[in-house]
Order: C-alpha cells, then structure tokens, then sequence
C-alpha cells in the first residue's frame, strides 16, 4: 500500500515529463494521456482511501520512506510521504476535481494548437500539489510549494502572446514569492529549534518549545502565516488572484477548487499544532481570513467581469477557511469541510462561467449577457446548483460547511468571538448579493449580447458533453457533499484523530446562528433582485459610489502596491546603482587603477641592463644577510 | 610548533634518520643512482652521435636517443619508488653525496617528464617554414656563425640545425637530477653548474631573433656566475662553521650533537658564519627559482631564449631547484628555522606581490609568463615556509602541476605565427579565439590552471600550498597569497578577454599546424592539468608518501 503513496505523485509526474518532452509527436493524444494519468492516480488515492477506511481511525496513516535527499551530518532531508486523513482529503480532492478539469479541457483547449504542453503543465500542477500534502516533513513540502508556484506561473500565463497573460503570471510568481520566503524562514526557524524538518519531530514539540522559546514559535507561526497568505491570496499578498483569471479558464478552476489556494489552509491545518502553541498567530491567522473574507466579497460585489467576480468570491470563501483554521481545534475539521464543499462549487462555477464564455464568444463582461437560461439549460442547472451551494442554501453543501465556521466564529468565545461571528455572517449576507447578481446578469433579464471586437453576433449553444458531464458530476458535489460529510458529524470523526477537535462553548444557539444566516441569505438576495432582477441592467456600467468605484479597483490593492512597494522599491534600487556607480565601482577601479600604476612604475625597474639587474641581486643578498642577522639579534 | 621544541625534536618530523654506516669503504650504489647515470650516459652517447653520425641521420638518432633515454630514467626512477627506496629504504648514497629519498625520487620522476615533453617540442620540425627544402626546428642554424653574416645565410642554405640541442638538453636534465638530490653542498654546486651551462647555450640558440636571444644568453650567464659566486662563497663560510660540507653534519653542528673538528675549533659554532652563510646559499637557489629580487634576468631571459627552452627552463629548473631549497632549508637548517623564516616570509611577499603587479602592465606574451612564473615562485616559496610535513607535500605537488601547465602553455606560444616567426605581442592575440578556437581554448585552460580556478591543476596545487602554510603558522602569507592571485588572475583573463571577445585583426597571426609532437605535449599538458585538477587525490596522496628526506 505504501508504494502506491508514491505512485500517486509519479503518475502526474511521468504524465508531465512525457507530455512536456514528447514532442509534436504526441500532439493528437497529449491530452488523453495526461487525462488518463490523472485519472490514474485518483484511482490510486481511492483505493488507498477505501484502505484506509478498513483500519481503525487511530492506525490509519501511512508513511512511505523512498531516500535521504540531503545527507549531510547533522542535516538530514528526507523524501517520504505520510497519508493521514488529511492527506488523504485533499488527495481525494485534488485528483477527483483535477480528473474532470482534464476531461473539461479536453473541449475546452480544443482548438489550441499548445493543448498538449498545456495538459503537461495541468500535469504537473497535480504532482506539484499533491508532493505538497504528501510530505511528510516541511522541506519536501517546500520542493512541492515552489512546484506549484511554478505550475500556475506557467498556466496562468500560457497564452503568453497576450501581454495582459504575461505580467499576470508575473505578478502571481512574484507575490508568491513574498510568501515563499515566509515559509523558507519558518524552515530554517524550525530546523535551528527542533533540529529536524519531519512533521514527526516538529509537531509533538512545539508545545514543549512553545514554554522556553515563545518568541521563537510565534515567529514561525507568523512565517507560515505569510506563507500561506502568498499561497491562498489573503490579504495583504491577495493581488495576484484577480489578475490570474488571464489564464484558460480550466487553470481558474482548477487554482480556485483543488490546488494552488488550498495550500495555504493545508498549511495552517497541518502546522496546527505550532499556531496551538503560539497564540498570538492565532490572533493574526483570524484577523487575516475575517479581513480577507469581507474584502473579497466587497471586490466580488463591483466585478462585471464573471471570471473576477468568480475571484472574489474564491478570495472570500478561501477567508472563511483561514479564519476557521485560526480558530484552533474548534475549527480545523470545519475549515477543511469547507475547503471540499467549496472544491466541488466552485470547480463547478468556474466551469459553468467557461461553458457560458465558450457559447459566448469569450466574451466576460456580464453586462453583455443576459437571457442565457434558454440556450445553455445544462450550464445553467449546474451554474444555479453551484449558486446556490455558495450562498448557503438549505440543504446544499455550502450550507453545512459555512454555517459551521460561522458558529464556530461565535464559539471562540468573548468579544473576539462576536466581532469573528459578526464578520462571517455579514460576509454570508454580501455572498448572497454578488453571487445572486452574477446569476442574475448572466442568466435572467433580456438579452444584452454584443458582436465581439471582430463583427461576430454570439450564438449561445449548449457545450460539447466533454465539458458539461465535469459540470454534471460537480454539480452532484456541490448539492449533496455537504449533508453527507455532516451526517452524525462523519467529517469530524474523520479528521479528528489528525487536527484534534473540540466543541467551543458558544454564547447563541446553533439553531440561533443558523436562523441569522438565513436572515443574512434572504437580505443578500432580496437586494441583488432590488438592484438586477426588477430593474434592467445598463450596458455601460453606472459611476456607482466611492466604495463600487474602489471595489472595482480590487479596493485599491494596485494602487496601495505600487505607492508603497514599486516606488519605494525603484527608489532603494536608484540609490544602490548610485552607491555602485560611485561608491563600489570608485572603490574597485581605484583599486586597479593605483595597481596598473604601481606596475607601470615598477616595471621600469626592468630597464634590461645587467648592471643594474646585479646590483639589485647584491643589494638584494645584502638585506637577506642584514635580515638574517637581525633575526638572531631581536 | 613551539619554540621549545628542541631542533632535534622538530627535526625528526620530517626526515628520518639514514643508517649509519660502520666501515665507510668508498662505494657507488650504481643501481640507486641508475636514472642519473642513464641521462648521462645518454648525453654523453649524444655527443658521440654528433660526432660521427652523418649529418642528415644526426637529427632522427638525437631524438631517438634522448628519448629512449629518458623512459629508461623514469623508469628506473619508478622501480626504485616501488622498491621502497621513497619511503622505507631511502638512504644516502654515493659516499653521503647523493640523497636517494622520497623527495628526490618524486622530483627526478617530474623532472624527467617534463624534460620528455619539453624534448618533444625541441624537436618539433613543422612551424617554421622549410628553410631551402630542409625542416628546421626553432634553433640557430649554426649556433657559432653570426647573426646576419654570411657564414650564417650559408648554413641556413645549406640546411644546417642545430643537432647539439639533444646533449645539452640532456646535461642539463642530467644536473637537475642531481641539484635536488644533492646531499653535500659541494655536489650541490657541481649540479647547479651541470645543468646551468648547458642552459646559457640554449639560450643562445635562437633561430630568429638571433642577437635577442643571444643578449639574454649573455644576460643569464653573467647573472648566473655572479650569483653562484655568491653560492660559492656562502658554501664556503658554512664549511668554516661546521667543518664539514655534508648536509647532515652541518645539521648535527647547528643541533649542538656533533664534536667539533679540533682543527676548525675557531670557527666553528661562530653563529655569524652560519647566518651570512645560510643567506648566501639562499640567494643561489632564490636565483634559480627567480624570486624576487633575485629575479631580474626572468623576463629578459624567458623572452630571447628560444620558446621551447624557455618553457623547459621555467617548469624543469624551478622544479630542480625548489627541491634543492626544500632539501636545504628542511635537512640542513631546520634548528635554524626561526632564523630563516621571516626573512623567506619576507622573499616570498615581495615576490608574490611583485610578480603579479608587474605583470599587469606587460604587452609580450612570454614576458607576461614569466612574471606569471615570478608569482609562481612566490605561492611555491608560501609552502616552502610552512615547515611542516604537509608544506614538503604541497610544494611537490604544486611542483608537478605547475611544471606541466608551463611547458604547454609555451608549447601554444609557438603555435602562433606571423612572417617575423612567433607572434607574441599580445595585441597580435586579439580575436585568436574567433580564428582558432581549439588553440585559443587550450591556452584559456593553461591561463585558468595558472589563475587557480578551480577544476584545474593550479587551483589544487594553490590549496595545498596555502593550506600548509596556514598550518603552519603564516596566514599573513596566505592572505597576501590570495591577493596576489586576485591581482594575477586580471591579466590571466584579460587575455582570455582578449581571445575570445575581440575582433581578430586583419592582419593578425596564423596558427601553425604543429606535427604530433608538440600536439602531445600541449595534449599532456592539458591532460596533466585537467586531471590534477579534478582528481587530485592520488596524486596529492603520492606526494604526501614521498614527502621525507633522508638524512
């Protein structure tokens, strides 16, 4: 059982060697091929899945050892992996929504003539992404961190001819590695700490280090913190997300439901124990996904461009996560249950919104839709079904998972407890507004279809059944995922042995909690209907107020960045190549000039006449003997 | 190393005590001493060749001869290294004249190498165009005519070559045998005359620019007598202090464990004698190694000489003579070593310095090597100083590495060409890379081996000799010895620069076709280079095997 733990990264893996090596050769079945290896290794992860479920729930991680990466004395890193039930969630998720995205390309990329190289890379991401949960130590962790971050640079950017796609996967590279570097200082921290990568070594002790070295703990909490915020878009490092919708739509989908995003929940979930054990990056961990969480949903709200609203709900519904992470073991099972719940609607969403640009002409701005429902039925049951997912619906997956960080928001207890709770719902109620018009604006209303940029009327038609039996089978997910996950608690039986759990002791009633956000749903919705559904939606967008007209701008995230970071950061370079120019390089080429003319003047010692060169050689033998007599006489 | 030390002490480090020997009846230990007689014997039968060998066979039976004489050296050299006579059995032969020890037996077996490739390129027949039908190699048609006479014009139209090349060569080997071998200080000086004699004559020997190569012909032996005189006279106050000119008796005296000769009683243990002595003999073999500054006559003499004499005499003499300094300053003045050391870290500084500094200015090719060759002695002299075990291994290695990078690195300075013969201004480089990359490769290997990269010979051998010296105690030294590197590796590189990253002239240098002679030794060089510099090990654990003197 353990070697198909390594199967599973391998399978992707070979798919990405084979596909990126291959050559045109393997252009008519590239595709098919990468599909086949990602289906493959979900086929691994589901038998080591019904494995797992054979044992009982204390014995049923596995750990693989294949070598020793870095063998030096006192430095060891090692390459093996370790599948616990975490693990084994995301590995289910990720090779089960990354199997239909592959099957969803395989229409969508039809008609590039780069498709192969493009399931390469869609290979690749899945190996990256899975070497990532697979770790069992945080240095191996990073080769797949950095694996992804590669993986969405090339996806995000893969119709490079584009300049927009280009410096989007800049960008996204870039902010990432911001975040990169948090968790390549966290690795060194815990490495001069614990002396040992291994989650096994790290883990038990942090609590122990946590008494002597607070300091200490609380800095790698914070490191990963940053790490994961790079990783998930969280705020401060969230700028990358809006811009990464330049990438195929498949990449969005897969960035948003199984990969990339998710990296950074993993990360605090797995790194429980040390934010357990440091309180204070607690603190900081629920700050940052109760801020995220509002600040995507009010950027999700301004967006007329489907895909980037899509994003702000992603960089929302990815707050949510991070601020249940942060709540500790109240809320560890019930940010992951988020996470899966979420992986199901929003694959769908995304998928749904290319199947509508694909009718569309590639068209995104929702302004120009419009009427949709009739002509593309299929998209629009399994867009609604993934709608109403999101907005916590009764019944449907969202509903489960969202309510439950929402009560336990309000189970940490205190002041915290209630501005956390307060956030979350208010957040629930904006979802419900900016989804419900993203619904509205594509899919309700007349028709508001323009000629695109070449003359060509749309014609809306239903996608080819490569892409909409993903949509089906998502669709599924994100109706019943959520019941059964919540059935007699089977989803916090199921982590529990690996996050811990604990019932907070919450100041208002379940029941309480479930009744205000469906108070919140109903007003989100109401108002969307107000704004989109009663009155007609101009094609040109109205100047709106202060706040649209930020939101627009992502809330001047740009704006901030290039003020702050671009300026400041031109200003630090002009000055360095001024001190180079004038302090470094007066330094070197004095140097070498003050040499060049020591050598000129010695080198007419060298006049070439013997009696010169002898009397050098007496004067010389004279100070030898003058020298050597000295010496004895000191 | 402490002072406290007693000199017998730290002595016993490095040397280990020879045999005594009960009845002293005069005996020559020929099978132990075979690699010295073999090269003589073949210098000797060179001659004999001269003589009554018709002219137009004198070239192919002089090479023949040579080089047959030479495998047979080295190779009676290695089966006395597998005898044991490096390590176990080495002992002092020929009447306490001759040293047979790990040292000497390392140095004779590089020593014979190098003079094996550099008797390829002496013999090398294709670059210089056929002069009236006949091949002729890079000497005077006819050593004695003068330049520009028509005595001259007639041997070069009759096809004459200088033939007479072969002996001198191999006298000149056969003295460097000896010189680090040498167990008296007499001997020492017979060998350093054996091989320098025959040395100012091919210097002379040039066949263009014949008054160039005979000025620095003049140059090197007026300096050369005036320095062994110098030699001479401090041979003979040592004499005056110890009563004895044996190296081990001078180092008994200098411990205090020897009776004084009552005849001598006078002098001897007049400490004066001693240091003014020590100093003198010093300066005859920094002369030879060209340290500064003693090193006057180097750039003049490597610049006249013929090019394939120059890279002889700047890989073998250094090699013979380090290994005499080595033998001198290890067996016989070791009690001496706080006496001698600050004035050779002194010799050393200023000779590292000064080589790399000067050559940063200079527009010859041979004159840039030769200051290269300055630096050189000046990193070796670093490992000298160490006066630990490892610092007798480093030298020797450096020794080895350095030679075989020197002697191709001349070899290629004869590959290129215009009307006037060599082309060695360094602006006729321009652009050698663009024209012919092979050569201008190989030379950037030679120039990088030289520069102490790593991956090349020079780069091991710069580690070991800096490593020992920090061991032992001189890491100013170590820190200079860096800086000169830095200092040399700009003009190294600039002409790598130069080769590869300017517009070749119109009317620049053609690179002559060489035949396989001198491709094997610029091949060998490379070879030696790459694989010192990649795989030291082996060779760094056989000098470490063979780094004790007999005593």
């Amino acid at each position: 059982m353990e070697t198909l733990i390594g199967l599973l990264v391998a399978a992707p893996l070979l798919g990405a060697g084979v596909l990126l090596t291959g050559g045109r050769r393997l252009d008519r079945t590239g595709h098919l091929l990468g599909t086949l290896l990602s289906l493959l290794s979900f086929v691994f992860g589901a038998v080591l899945f019904v494995n797992m479920l054979g044992k009982d729930a204390d014995q049923r991680a596995l750990h693989s050892h294949l070598f020793t990466w870095v063998p030096v004395d006192g430095f060891q890193a090692q390459v093996g992996f370790q599948l616990d039930q975490l693990s084994m969630t995301f590995v289910l998720l990720i090779t089960g929504v990354g199997t239909l995205i592959h099957v969803y390309s395989i229409g969508y990329m039809a008609h590039d003539e780069r498709r192969r190289r493009f399931f390469g890379y869609l290979n690749l991401f899945l190996a990256a992404m899975l070497l990532l949960v697979l770790a069992d130590n945080y240095f191996l962790l990073y080769a797949g961190w950095e694996g992804v971050g590669l993986a969405s640079y090339l996806l995000i950017g893969f119709w490079q001819h584009k300049p927009s796609a280009a410096t989007a996967a800049k960008k996204a590279f870039i902010v990432n590695r911001v975040g990169d570097i948090g968790l390549s200082v966290a690795i060194m921290l815990m490495f001069t700490t614990f002396g040992s990568f291994a989650f096994a070594d790290v883990l038990p002790k942090a609590q122990d280090a946590s008494a002597t070295q607070h300091a200490t703990v609380t800095g790698i909490g914070f490191m990963l913190l940053l790490a994961a915020c790079g990783k998930s878009a969280q705020v401060p490092l969230q700028s990358w997300l809006g811009d990464a919708m330049e990438g195929p739509t498949p990449v969005s989908a897969l960035i948003h439901a199984a990969t990339m995003v998710t990296a950074g929940v993993y990360l605090i979930t797995r790194s429980g124990a040390i934010f357990n054990a440091a309180p204070d990056a607690q603190t900081a961990v629920v700050t940052v996904g109760a801020v995220t969480l509002l600040f995507g949903a009010i950027v999700g709200c301004a967006k007329d461009d489907i895909k980037k609203a899509l994003a702000g709900s992603t960089m929302s519904q990815i707050g949510y996560m991070i601020m249940a992470a942060g709540l500790g073991p109240i809320g560890y099972v019930f940010a992951i249950m988020h996470l899966v719940t979420h992986g199901f609607f929003k694959a769908g969403l995304f998928l749904g919104a290319g199947s509508v640009m694909h009718g569309m002409n590639d068209e995104v701005d929702m302004r120009r839709y419009g009427g949709l429902r009739k002509y593309m039925p299929i998209t629009f049951i399994t867009f609604g079904l993934g709608y109403l997912a999101i907005i916590g619906f009764p019944g449907l997956s969202g509903f489960f998972s969202k309510d439950k960080i929402i009560e336990a928001a309000y189970a940490k207890g205190g002041t915290e407890g209630w501005i956390l709770g307060s956030a979350a719902l208010l957040g629930a109620a904006i979802t419900a507004f900016y989804m419900t018009r993203v619904m509205l604006m594509t899919f309700f209303g007349e028709k508001r279809w323009q000629p695109d940029a070449e003359g060509h009327e749309p014609h809306p038609h239903e996608s080819p059944s490569s892409m909409t039996i993903p949509m089906i089978i998502l669709a599924f997910g994100s109706v019943f995922a959520g019941a059964l996950f919540s059935l007699n608690s089977r989803f916090v039986h199921w982590l529990e042995p690996v996050t811990g759990h604990s019932e907070g002791d919450s100041p208002v009633s379940a029941g309480t909690v479930t009744a205000a956000t469906m108070v919140c749903l109903v007003i989100g919705v109401g108002i969307a209907w107000l704004m989109y559904g009663r009155r007609s939606v101009p094609a040109v967008a109205p100047r709106g107020s202060l706040l649209t007209r930020a939101a627009r701008r992502d809330l001047l995230q740009d704006d901030f960045n290039h003020v702050v970071l671009v300026r400041g950061g031109e200003h630090l370079t002009r000055t360095l190549v001024y001190l180079d120019h004038s302090l470094v390089d007066g330094v070197v080429n004095g140097t070498a000039a003050s040499v060049g003319g020591l050598s000129g003047r010695l080198r007419k010692l060298q006049n070439g006449y013997v009696r010169s060169y002898a009397v050098s050689m007496l004067g010389g033998t004279a100070v030898l003997v003058a020298a050597t007599l000295l010496m004895r006489a000191v | 190393m402490s002072a406290s030390l007693t000199g017998t002490a730290v002595h016993s480090l490095w040397t280990v005590a020879a045999p005594a020997d009960k009845f002293p009846a005069p005996h020559i230990e020929y099978a132990q001493l075979s690699p010295v007689l073999i090269v003589f014997g073949i210098a000797a039968l060179g001659v004999l060749v001269e003589a009554f060998v018709p002219r137009k066979n004198r070239y192919t039976a002089q090479v023949a001869v040579a080089a047959v004489g030479l495998a047979a050296a080295f190779a009676a050299t290695v089966a006395l290294a597998e005898k044991g006579y490096g390590t176990t059995k080495a002992h002092i032969a020929a009447m306490g004249a001759v040293a047979v020890d790990g040292p000497a037996l390392f140095l004779q077996g590089t020593i014979l190498l190098v003079g094996l490739v550099a008797l390829f390129t002496f013999a090398e027949r294709r670059l210089d165009p056929r002069a009236h039908g006949s091949r002729v190699d890079s000497f005077a048609a006819q050593g004695s005519a003068i330049p520009g006479s028509e005595q001259e014009q007639a041997a070069v139209r009759a096809g004459f070559t200088s033939t007479e090349v072969f002996p001198l060569l191999m006298f000149a080997i056969g003295g460097m045998l000896v010189f680090p071998a040498a167990n008296d200080l007499l001997t020492l000086f017979v060998a350093l005359e054996v091989f320098s004699l025959p040395l100012y004559i091919l210097c002379a020997l040039a066949r263009r620019n014949r008054l160039m190569s005979q000025e620095a012909a003049v140059k090197y032996f007026l300096l050369g007598a005036f320095s062994s005189a110098f030699l001479l006279f401090g041979i003979a106050l040592l004499y005056g202090y110890a009563g004895t000119v044996s190296y081990a008796g001078i180092a008994s005296v200098v411990d205090g464990t020897a009776p004084m000769t009552p005849a001598l009683a006078d002098t001897t243990g007049n400490d004066a004698l001693l240091l003014i002595g020590l100093a003198m003999v010093a300066m005859g073999l920094l002369f030879k190694v060209g340290a500064v500054p003693f090193h006057m006559w180097t750039p003049d003499v490597y610049q006249g000489a013929p090019t394939p004499v120059t890279g002889f005499m700047a890989s073998a003499t250094k090699v013979a003579a380090f290994g005499a300094l080595l033998r001198l300053l290890y067996v016989v003045l070791p009690g001496m070593r706080w006496d001698w050391r600050p004035v050779m870290w002194g010799v050393a500084i200023v000779t590292m310095l000064a080589g790399a500094v000067i050559a940063v200015t200079q527009t010859d090719v041979k004159r840039l090597l030769a200051y290269s060759s300055i630096a050189h002695a000046g990193f070796i002299l670093a490992g000298v100083i160490a006066t630990t075990p490892s610092g007798i291994s480093s030298v020797l290695f450096y020794l080895a590495a350095y030679s075989f990078v020197t002697l191709g690195a001349f070899a290629v300075v004869t590959l290129v060409r215009d009307a006037g013969g060599e082309a060695t201004h360094l602006s006729r480089w321009a652009g050698l890379g663009r024209r012919s990359p092979l050569v201008a490769a190989v030379f950037a290997v030679f120039l990088l081996a030289f520069a102490g990269i790593p991956l090349t010979s020079g780069f091991a051998g710069k580690f070991a000799v800096f490593k020992a010296a920090s061991e032992g105690g001189a890491m100013p030294l170590v820190i200079v010895g860096v800086i000169s590197s830095a200092i040399a590796a700009f003009f190294y590189i600039r002409v790598i620069v130069l080769m590869f990253f300017s517009e070749p002239r119109p009317d620049g240098p053609t690179v002559a076709v060489p035949s396989a002679l001198t491709s094997t030794a610029i091949a060998l060089g490379v070879a030696v280079t790459l694989v010192l510099g990649l795989a030291p090990q082996y060779f760094l654990d056989l000098a470490d095997k063979a780094g004790v003197f007999v005593r």
